[in-house]
């Protein structure tokens, strides 16, 4: 099981999901409406280290977390 | 990166310029930097706003910090930070950075790019406050290097 959570603005509960890479996450993400239009422009991180790819496979208590577009200061 | 504590702070709600700058200037004249920039990030009162508010996630800022001090430290510099989280009203301040070095120039451009990569990566998201309510500031937002992988 990986927890999906989602950041600042996008407004949604975490998941929990049996899922073992980020293909799968995606097929997942493109289908729920909440989500589905924040998935270009969110950057992705898997145990707080951002990732760039999504051929990476995911381990048992992995955190993935999804970051919308950013503007501090 | 140990003494992350001392360079990167985080606040509820809007900076004690004064207190802050003032305890760089403070801690750092005697180490022999002979150039101490600091900029101060201020709310403007535009578009009808009462102010901003931000959202921080911190695993990450820490560690966008931590890559940005190794840089600063190969140049004998630090940078220093200094941030809110929550609401800050027009005319306060969010955001503090700084730099520490040697050299006049070193400073100077670091503190651009420094000041630029934060506004363009570092995990922040900034809300307008109107009416009381907060509403994403989506079109002054920008996509981390690397999104859309999901997509």
């Amino acid at each position: 099981m990986v927890k999906i959570e989602f950041l600042g603005p996008i407004n949604k509960e975490n998941m929990d999901l049996d899922i073992s890479n980020l293909s799968q996450l995606s097929e997942i993400l493109k289908s729920d409406n909440e989500v589905s239009s924040w998935l270009d422009t969110c950057a992705v991180a898997i145990n707080d280290t951002l990732v760039c790819t999504k051929n990476i496979e995911l381990k048992d208590g992995d955190k993935i977390s999804l970051l919308p577009p950013v503007c501090g200061g | 990166m140990g003494k992350r504590k001392e360079y990167l702070q985080i606040f509820d709600g809007s900076l004690a310029v004064e207190e802050i700058t003032n305890f760089w200037y403070n801690k750092y004249k005697n180490s022999n930097f002979g150039a101490i920039i600091t900029f101060v990030g201020v709310v403007r009162d535009e578009n009808q706003i009462e102010g901003l508010s931000f959202d921080i996630y911190e695993p990450i800022l820490n560690s966008w910090f931590d890559s940005w001090q190794k840089k600063a430290n190969e140049k004998d510099a630090i940078v220093l930070m200094a941030h809110s989280r929550g609401n800050v009203f027009n005319h306060e301040s969010s955001y503090i950075a700084a730099v520490c070095s040697p050299k006049r120039r070193v400073a100077l451009e670091l503190i651009d790019e420094f000041v630029e990569d934060f506004k363009a990566q570092a995990p922040i998201w900034k809300y307008d406050i109107i009416n009381n309510q907060r509403v994403y500031a989506k079109d002054r937002s920008t996509a981390i290097i690397g999104a859309g992988i999901l997509s």
